[in-house]
Parts: C-alpha cells; sequence; structure tokens
C-alpha cells in the first residue's frame, strides 16, 4: 500500500483548502524558480529519468513525448491539457481539477518551459461545470500571486486558457481535442503529420492527460528516482485509480503501480459485494479496454504491462468491477452502444461498424441470434479495428472482443436459451 | 529527393511530397477510392485506399500519406508496399461491406447507375453477399435547389461535396452534421445552393446521393452517344462531353483540360442543354404583310438576295453575334467584301478593340494556367464570378495558396476571394496608373468587357495597357495583360478582323436608325436594331434578334455543327457536332455560301475543309488548334499609345443576369427558373416557392 508520504495528491478528496493558500501549505508552487533556472533540457530529462509514462490511456512516454516538440522553430509552442474525461469508469481528473488544481497549474508552467511555450490550454470536459469553475479559481488566484501570466515570478511568460468543451466524447482524442479548440468540429486530424509538427493553429503542440502533468513537479521537488522506485520497472510511480461498479465502496485512490488488482479493491473498496468469489469479471482500464475475467484476476496486478499479458489495458486506471449479479454481454452492448453515440462519423468502419456492434450485441443480449453471428461479430469488430483515423474505432471493437473472448459459452447458451423458448411458444 | 520504394515487387522512385496512392499508381497499382480527390484536400475518410506498409502494424491508407512521411527502415532498404497482399484485399473488403450496410442498394432506379464508383469498385472489391441483418439506415432528403437531386440514404460521407463547395466554389453551403451513423450531408438550413458552379458536387458524389435534378430518370449512360466538345457559353471554351440519345442532347458534362477549365464547368454550360430544345428556329421565315410567315429556302433566300442586291453596298451591314463559329464569321466576312460593303462588325457590345494593333491587345496575354503564377492581379470593369466562373474559380484557387494579392477597380461583388477595392469608376484607374508599383513578380490585369464597352473604352484600355507597362505586368517572360472577353465568337472575331472597314460602320450605327438599308444579323440577339432597315436573321432561337427580322435563315446551335471558337486566351478549338439541327435548319457557313451563290457573289469553298483552308490564310492563329502562340507585345505598346480622355461613372459588369446570357440560355426553363430564384432576395424562400 501506498504509504501517505508518497502521496502526490494530498487533497484529493477536498478535505482541505484548495485554494493557493492550502496548496501552497501542502507544498504547490514550492521551489518552482529553481525548477526553471535548471533549463528547459534538464525538465526534460528528469521526467524521462522518472519513466513516467502518460496517464490518459495509452501510456506514451511523457518525457519522450516532450523531446519531440522542435526547439528551435519560429512557429510558437502550445501545451495542451486534455481534461475532457469522458471514458466511462474514469473520475480522475476531476478530483484534481477541484481539489489539487495548482499541481496542474504548476505542473502546466514547468511542462510549457520544459517544450518552450508560453501558452497552455486546459480542455475541459462539456459537463465538467465545478470543475472548470473550481480550476478557474485556481488559475486567477496564480495569475494574481504572478506564479503565471507575464512577467511573472518564475521569468518565463506564460498564460493558461481553461476552455470548455460542449461534451463530445470523440474531443478526448488529442487531434479532435486540437480541431474543437480551434473551433471547428471536433474530427480527429489524419497522422502524421502529428500535433508535436502541426498541432494547435499549425503550430508545434503536445498534449497532455492532466494527471500526466499534475504528477510532473512532485517528480522535479522529489527526484526522478523516488518516482521510479514506485512500482515497477516500466511501469513507475503512482497512479489514480477509480473503482466503480459492485464493489462495497466505490472511490478514486492514489495507488503505487502494480498494486494487484485484489488488494486493490479490498483494501480500498472493502472488496467486492458478496465477496471475492462473487467477482465475474472486471474491466480494468476504463470501458474501452477487453474486461479481464475474474479467473485471471486473482494475481493480476495493475499496470501496463501486466494487463497487456491477460489481453487488456490499463486505460487510465477505471476499474469496473462486475459481480455475479451482472450481465456482461448487456454490460458490454451498453458500451457498444456508447460508442455507437459517440462516433464522429467521418471515417467508415466506425461510423458503420459500431452501430452493427451495437445492433447485434442488443440481440445477443436477449439470446435473439444466431450462433455463427458470434463469430461475424467477432469479425467485424476486427474489420473496425486498426482500420479507422483514430482509436475510438480500436476502443469500441477491443470490449466486444474481450466478451467474445472470455464469454463465448455464455452467448452461445443465452442462445439456446432464446431458442428453446421460441421454439416452445410456437408449438 | 526521390524517395525508393518496392510496390508489389516493383522497384519504383517517386518525387518527395508524392503520396503513397500517387506512387502505387504510378507503380501501376490500383488503388480504390471515394474520398480522395486531386483536385480537392484529403481527408481519408472513406478508408478504401488502405495498403500494406512494411514494418506498419496497421494497414495504412495511402492517400493521405506522404512517401516523404514513410519511417525508413532500420538498414536503410526502400519500403515495401503491398496492395494486392491479404490483408489489402480483407482490409478493403471489410471497408466495402461497410459502406454497403448501410446504402440501399437500389441500383436499378439510381440515375448513378452505370457510372457509379460505389457499384464499379463493390464488383472489384467487395464480397459477393452481405451478411447484415439490421435494418438500414434511412436519411431524409434535403431540398438544395432545381439542380441537385438528392437521395441522402445512399450517401456514404466521403465529404467531396463539402469540401468542393467549400474549396473550389468558395460558399460555404454544403456541411456534414451530426455525429457517428447520424451524420449527413446538408446545408444546415435547407437552404438551396446558388453557385455558379455548384452542379459539379454531382459529378464528384461517388455515389447516387447527389443526381442531375434535370435529368433525373431521363436515361441511361450507356444509352447515350457521347461526344467531345467545346462549350460556348462564355469565352472560356471549357472542354464538354455532350450526351445525345437520337436527335436529343440530354447532358453536358465536363471534360478533363487542365490549360482551361481542369474539370470544372459552370452550371450554365452544363444545364443549358434543354435551351436546345425549345424556341428553335426549324425553318426558313419570311415577313409578308408584316408578319412573319413559314417559309421554304429557296424563298428565304430569294428574298435575302434581293434585299442585298436592291440596297446600295454602303447601306449594306452585318453584325456577327456572340455565339457566332469563325467559319460563318469568315463566310460573312468574304460575302460583304464581294458585296462592296465595309460594314462589317463582331463587337455586339460596342468594345473598343482594335484588332489591327496586334493580338495582345485583346487576348488574355497570361493564359488561365498562367494564374497559377500570377502573385497580383488588378481586376478591372470586371465580375469574373459570373463573366467566367471556372476562371474565377482558378483565381480562388491560386488565392487558396496564399500570397496573392488582388485589387478591383469597379464592382464591390463577392468574388469568393478577398480583394482590395480601389474604386469604381475611371478615376481609379487614373489614381492606380500613378500608384508605385507592388513588389510582384507575376502582376496580372484583367480587364473586362464592362471597361471596354463604354464610350471612353478605349481610354480605358489604353490606360490600362499603360499602366501595364508601367507597373511591370508586361515584361521579359510575362506577359499579365489580361482582357477577359465574355463571347465565345468574340476573338475569333477579332482574329478574322470582323471589323469596320474603311469608312465602314460599327455596330451601333448600324443598329442606329437611317443607319443601313439592309442588315445581316448572324445571331446577335442582345442589340435593338431601329424600324427601317431589313434585317436578314441568321440563328439557331427565336430570340429578339428573329423577332425584328424580314428573312430568317435557320442556323445551327454549337452542339449541332463543327466550328472554330477562339477563347479569350487566343486559344482555337473546334466544337463537334453531336446532334444534326433540327427540321431544316442548317449548318451556317452553309447558308452564307447559298445565299452568296442567290446573291450573284458565289463564294469560292463548297466544303467546310475548303472553307478552312482560306480562313486559316486570312487568320493562321485559327489553324492552331489547342494551342496558344504567345502573342507580341508590341501591341500593348501600341494600345498605351492611343489617346482619349476617361469619363466618369462607375465600371459595371458586362452580365447582369449570368443565367441569361444568350438565345439559347434564355430558351432554357431551368436557367430561367435559376435567374428567378437568384433575383429573389433570400434564396431559401424562392427555393420552398419553386417545389
Amino acid at each position: 500500500m501506498l504509504a501517505d508520504k508518497d502521496r502526490i495528491f494530498r487533497n484529493l478528496y477536498g478535505f482541505h483548502d484548495a485554494s493557493l493558500k492550502g496548496a501552497l501549505k501542502r507544498g504547490a508552487w514550492d521551489g518552482t524558480k529553481l525548477f526553471i533556472d535548471k533549463g528547459h533540457d534538464w525538465i526534460i530529462n528528469e521526467v524521462k529519468a522518472s519513466g513516467l509514462r502518460g496517464r490518459g490511456g495509452a501510456g506514451f512516454p511523457t518525457g519522450l513525448k516532450w523531446s519531440f516538440m522542435p526547439k528551435a522553430d519560429p512557429r510558437p509552442s502550445y501545451l495542451v491539457i486534455n481534461g475532457d474525461e469522458s471514458e466511462p469508469g474514469s473520475c480522475k481528473d476531476r478530483e484534481i481539477l477541484r481539489h489539487d488544481a495548482h499541481l496542474l497549474l504548476e505542473g502546466a508552467l514547468i511542462a510549457s518551459f520544459a517544450m518552450r511555450a508560453h501558452t497552455c490550454y486546459i480542455y475541459l470536459r462539456g459537463e465538467y461545470i465545478r470543475e472548470r469553475e473550481a480550476l478557474q479559481r485556481a488559475v486567477d488566484e496564480a495569475y494574481e500571486a504572478r506564479l503565471i501570466g507575464k512577467n511573472n515570478v518564475h521569468g518565463w511568460d506564460f498564460d493558461v486558457y481553461v476552455h470548455h468543451g460542449a461534451g463530445a466524447y470523440i474531443c478526448g482524442e488529442e487531434t479532435a481535442l486540437l480541431e474543437s479548440l480551434e473551433g471547428k468540429k471536433g474530427q480527429p486530424r489524419l497522422k502524421p503529420p502529428f500535433p508535436a509538427n502541426v498541432g494547435l493553429y499549425g503550430a508545434p503542440t503536445t498534449i497532455n492527460n492532466v494527471e500526466s502533468i499534475a504528477v510532473v513537479p512532485d517528480i522535479l521537488r522529489r527526484g526522478p528516482t523516488w518516482f521510479s522506485g514506485l512500482g515497477k520497472p516500466n511501469n513507475t510511480g503512482t497512479k489514480l485509480f477509480q473503482i466503480s461498479g459492485h464493489v462495497e465502496r466505490p472511490c478514486v485512490v492514489e495507488e503505487e503501480m502494480g498494486i494487484p488488482l485484489r488488494d486493490l479493491i479490498e483494501k480500498h473498496c472493502g472488496g467486492v459485494r458478496g465477496g471475492w468469489k462473487n467477482l465475474l469479471a472486471v474491466i480494468p482500464g476504463g470501458s474501452s479496454v477487453p474486461l479481464v475475467p475474474a479467473e485471471l484476476c486473482d494475481d493480476l496486478g495493475m499496470d501496463f504491462d501486466s494487463l497487456q499479458k491477460v489481453k487488456s489495458g490499463l486505460g487510465t486506471a477505471a476499474v469496473i468491477v462486475m459481480d455475479k449479479s451482472a450481465d456482461p454481454i448487456k454490460a458490454i452492448a451498453r458500451i457498444s452502444y456508447f460508442y455507437k453515440h459517440e462516433s464522429c462519423g467521418q471515417c467508415t468502419p466506425c461510423r458503420e461498424g459500431t452501430g452493427w456492434m451495437w445492433r447485434v450485441l442488443e440481440r445477443m443480449a436477449e439470446g435473439h441470434a444466431e450462433k455463427h453471428e458470434i463469430d461475424l461479430l467477432f469479425e467485424v469488430s476486427k474489420q473496425v479495428e486498426g482500420h479507422t483515423i483514430c482509436a475510438l474505432g480500436d476502443a469500441a471493437a477491443w470490449p466486444v472482443q474481450g466478451l467474445i473472448r472470455h464469454f463465448r459459452p455464455l452467448i452461445e447458451a443465452r442462445i439456446d436459451q432464446y431458442q428453446r423458448a421460441h421454439r416452445d411458444a410456437a408449438e | 529527393m526521390p524517395k525508393q520504394l518496392i510496390i508489389d515487387g516493383k522497384p519504383i522512385e517517386v518525387e518527395d511530397g508524392t503520396t503513397l496512392l500517387q506512387a502505387c499508381e504510378q507503380a501501376g497499382a490500383e488503388i480504390p477510392r471515394f474520398c480522395y480527390h486531386e483536385r480537392l484536400s484529403i481527408a481519408g475518410n472513406c478508408r478504401m485506399c488502405l495498403v500494406e506498409v512494411e514494418g506498419s502494424p496497421k494497414p495504412i491508407a495511402s492517400c493521405a500519406m506522404g512517401v516523404s512521411d514513410l519511417p525508413p527502415n532500420r538498414d536503410g532498404s526502400p519500403k515495401k508496399i503491398f496492395t494486392k497482399s491479404a490483408v489489402v484485399k480483407k482490409a478493403r473488403e471489410g471497408v466495402m461491406e461497410f459502406l454497403l450496410i448501410n446504402h440501399p442498394l437500389d441500383c436499378p432506379i439510381c440515375d448513378q447507375g452505370g457510372e457509379c464508383d460505389l457499384q464499379d469498385q463493390a464488383m472489384a472489391f467487395g464480397i459477393g453477399g452481405s451478411r447484415y441483418q439490421e435494418n438500414k439506415r434511412a436519411v431524409e432528403e434535403k431540398n438544395i435547389g432545381p439542380l441537385i437531386k438528392t437521395m441522402m440514404t445512399r450517401c456514404i460521407h466521403c465529404t467531396r461535396c463539402v469540401r468542393y463547395m467549400t474549396e473550389i466554389a468558395g460558399v460555404e453551403e454544403l456541411g456534414l452534421i451530426g455525429r457517428g451513423e447520424d451524420a449527413e450531408i446538408t446545408t444546415y438550413l435547407e437552404k438551396g445552393i446558388l453557385s455558379e458552379m455548384s452542379a459539379n458536387v454531382v459529378d464528384l458524389c461517388p455515389v447516387g446521393a447527389l443526381t442531375h435534378r434535370p435529368w433525373a430518370h431521363n436515361a441511361r449512360p450507356w444509352e447515350m452517344k457521347k461526344t467531345e466538345t467545346i462549350d460556348v457559353m462564355d469565352a472560356i471554351g471549357s472542354a464538354i462531353r455532350v450526351d445525345a440519345r437520337g436527335p436529343e442532347v440530354l447532358r453536358v458534362l465536363p471534360r478533363n483540360n487542365d490549360a482551361v477549365n481542369e474539370e470544372w464547368i459552370s452550371d450554365k454550360t452544363r444545364h443549358v442543354a434543354d435551351g436546345l430544345k425549345t424556341q428553335r428556329l426549324d425553318q426558313p421565315y419570311v415577313r409578308k404583310d408584316g408578319r412573319l410567315q413559314p417559309a421554304s429556302w429557296d424563298e428565304a433566300l430569294a428574298a435575302a438576295a434581293a434585299a442585298l442586291k436592291a440596297a446600295s453596298p454602303a447601306r449594306i451591314g452585318a453584325i456577327a453575334g456572340d455565339l457566332a463559329g469563325a467559319e460563318e464569321m469568315y463566310a460573312l466576312k468574304e460575302l460583304m467584301g464581294r458585296l462592296g460593303s465595309p460594314n462589317i462588325d463582331c463587337r455586339q457590345a460596342g468594345e473598343a478593340i482594335d484588332p489591327s494593333l496586334g493580338r495582345a491587345g485583346y487576348l488574355f496575354n497570361a493564359t488561365i494556367e498562367g494564374i497559377d503564377q500570377a502573385d497580383a492581379i488588378m481586376i478591372i470593369g470586371s465580375n469574373p464570378r459570373i463573366e467566367a466562373p471556372v476562371l474565377n474559380a482558378r483565381i480562388r484557387k491560386r488565392w487558396r495558396q496564399g500570397g496573392l494579392l488582388v485589387g478591383v477597380i469597379g464592382e464591390k461583388a463577392d468574388l469568393g476571394y478577398k480583394y482590395e477595392h480601389l474604386g469604381s469608376g475611371p478615376d481609379a484607374l487614373k489614381q492606380f496608373i500613378t500608384h508605385p508599383p507592388a513588389q510582384k513578380e507575376r502582376p496580372m490585369f484583367i480587364i473586362g468587357m464592362g471597361a471596354l464597352s463604354r464610350p471612353d473604352g478605349g481610354a480605358v484600355l489604353a490606360a490600362a495597357a499603360k499602366s501595364a507597362l508601367a507597373l511591370g505586368v508586361v515584361k521579359d517572360g510575362w506577359n499579365g495583360f489580361s482582357v477577359l472577353h465574355t463571347a465565345a465568337a468574340r476573338v475569333a472575331g477579332l482574329d478574322l478582323g470582323f471589323v469596320p472597314g474603311a469608312g465602314g460602320k460599327s455596330v451601333a450605327a448600324m443598329a442606329s436608325a437611317g443607319g443601313l438599308d439592309v442588315v445581316y444579323n448572324l445571331g446577335a440577339d442582345e442589340i435593338d436594331i431601329a424600324p427601317g432597315a431589313f434585317v436578314i436573321y441568321q440563328g439557331s432561337h427565336g430570340d429578339r434578334g428573329a423577332h425584328r427580322a424580314d428573312v430568317i435563315l435557320p442556323g445551327s446551335a454549337y452542339t449541332e455543327k463543327s466550328a472554330t471558337y477562339v477563347n479569350t486566351e487566343g486559344r482555337a478549338q473546334q466544337t463537334v457536332r453531336a446532334v444534326f439541327a433540327p427540321g431544316q435548319a442548317k449548318e451556317d457557313w452553309a447558308i452564307i455560301r447559298a445565299l452568296s451563290a442567290s446573291a450573284g457573289h458565289t463564294l469560292p469553298f463548297d466544303q467546310l475543309s475548303a472553307l478552312r483552308a482560306a480562313m486559316y490564310k486570312t487568320a493562321p492563329a485559327l489553324a492552331r488548334l489547342n494551342r496558344i502562340e504567345p502573342a507580341p507585345v508590341a501591341a500593348i505598346s501600341a494600345l498605351a499609345g492611343q489617346g482619349g480622355s476617361l469619363a466618369s461613372g462607375p465600371l459595371t459588369s458586362m452580365v447582369k443576369d449570368f443565367y441569361l446570357t444568350n438565345p439559347i440560355a434564355r430558351s432554357s426553363a431551368i436557367m430561367a427558373e435559376l435567374s428567378a430564384l437568384k433575383s429573389i432576395a433570400g434564396g431559401a424562400a424562392g427555393l420552398r416557392a419553386a417545389e
């Protein structure tokens, strides 16, 4: 279990003062000037050394991402912070925005400085209204205290703009987010060119998750070895886990990377409803990752690599727990509906495939299907995966594939049951 | 730096900046596509062009991947691309299946059938059957005007139409709204599209979602005889294909000609076809007892010949109209010469152009392709958007690339690009001459007929020439002095010298009261000939000219004859006969040849080839088909030396109503409808009323 001294988010639950005064007491904005004085490359190297991987889902090494930014470019550079937290199950960024926003702002200044950006946009999910207010308060305080802004105490001109989205899931995709930020319709861009070359307003841009940025000040203050000493090799540091579903006490908690799933659920959430034996499956990283059935959960470590081994992923570490009362087919059908609803409609496989998958799943949830349609469904999901402009196609396909991989007998049984019932009725 | 690739085992070297799709095509591999179009921005959304790239875990959309963006192989060997592998085949089949699940498959009742990309590619790259058992999506029709019929259920969301309207036509009237499978192409408020180039979206639509409303359910593409010819609706000479069934022209489509129209045509060019069927002069008429009575050819020719013989040569004259081919103008000029009359003129609107000064004085010297190189354009007395929409689209294309400065003296109209309005009258031109030259390499003047067909037109042209020389518009290796004509016949007429000879009368003098005793009107329908003169009208439509006539000799329209037209650049092109002229109407040169015999001055040619051989001696430029020879720039210096004083009063465009500029267009019901819609303030209300 993570020791209290190793916590980065010391006001995660909002028990303390979230204002600048309270944040300063908890150590935010401490020594920021010293980091800046050490130069751009020092910061990037420290972040690289810490082994921090992006907290938005894909797990790309953050320091490496920063190093892709051009060093001498006539165009301005931008940092964009992705606060469009819309993945079903994910609810970590909102806690940071509400209660520890100054960590985010400090991280934004440091990261922007490291990438030679003077401007940072924070894109918030449309539904996050109180969060926006809290963040804006923090931004205003920081301007007031000249921590950020022109001629601030840190000697690096830096402006922060909070942008409120309109509530589309796809705008969490980094290039769709840029389009939305530019005032256009939120549709992902073709890559290449990548945002580090041609991003916001055609200028070099890095897009990071809220959590990735908010942990940076503490990494610098405590040193990269402290961070990399937590967790497992290649999966270092602490992480905000969000556990929802059939547990006694759903919660958001900061824990070490690689913590066993069972510990996470039993120590922080009071266990699975009806005991560990009552566990059916978990979706370990938000709705887009394939579910993991109970038999694989006993020794499951919660980190990028361990979850990849069971053909799932850490995603945003939003753990959705299903006990045996849950109907996994219905659950995945609902997730499928979500992706059908949120597909932007730009490219063919996702636009047409998500609807197809959802419709078949809705029937399967009732058993109103043929057994060969299970293979058909799997094939359709494979036709979507990897053929789209952005990862939403993959995100829509994976839960379906996970379901078929692990619950095929259940689907078949449901079909048999339906056919029996209807044959009986017909006779 | 060229890049080495191995495409399907074939090594190939391509230039940096090409896309993978283009590279594959260069290597001879066929890549299916829907959203990709050479002249539009890249959308990459149909996913049909997926190819397998060595080292990439996923297939890659080849249209959107530049070869320079391909990461190099570790050992530096050329990247291998596969377009026929199992992965690619599977990917294409998958995408095709997705495209078809919500497509209605109503090919038997779809106008696109037979020329449908989706149909063709489904045959080539799809799987045999459908595995989709759910209900198909249905999308409401959109009413987007009288030209474009929608069947949005068929739409595959390639967004070509959206990109075309925004990028090429310059009106942001189409868009994709909604999300996911509910996404729809629409005009948002169901308002009609009233761009002069809107119907090109129908050609771009790879399926039957957008089809031509005026031709709906008329014919199948394989039933029609296709004739490649030239358009005469403006002075651009767009390349077109005329599709006819039997004696009837059913539709007009654009052909590719990068030097002229790329692959766009204006709505007038495309939809004027119904005007070829109505108001036709299909037999000769002679005015008896104050009324035009049907007559035989012999009677009509005799009446015309008698009138010509009776009048003294100085009291005879000929006017050539906007659609006349060079052949008939040459024949008419020869006839008038033999009759001893110096009164000939092709400048119907009174354009102050003197062809004797040299060709460069009245041509679009910069050429249409030259617009791509221009970095500053000064538009004087022209509204290219309605005078030559395709040319205007070319300017817009250049403007979109950036670094183009546009100025306008004249009408302050919406041209589809930003410009600086320097003033509306010749005063602005006067000031502009003393203007310090813009620091531009390839400046261009576009001088419209609105500037030249005024009483002080000669002075305006001279002033423009003077400032062109002063401001570096004309220099070594670049001639940006460009006259934009509005009539297809005009340049050929000027090339032939169809202008008054010594002591001859101009159009205005000929048409004025007491000007002449006999006027030979060769399709000039935009002037009024004062009462008094005996008028012989030769033309294809019963328009203004025919009403004023005393003898009508029915001629052919541009789809019914082989005639030479020289476009505003000086590019000679020939039309090809697609159908025969209706009834007793004849080819125009032959009518004049027959009349010459009746009038006792038989012209020395009885075949078109003999006429052309003689004509090419008079005007060698007409023989250089489809080519442009730069005209000697001395003509511009000569122009600059002309005097005249500039009057005041604003320069306006010659074209008042884009849809009704010539007799064919005025006979077209569709053009009339469009004209009416355009004139109603707030097009949306008008469109609903029209339905």
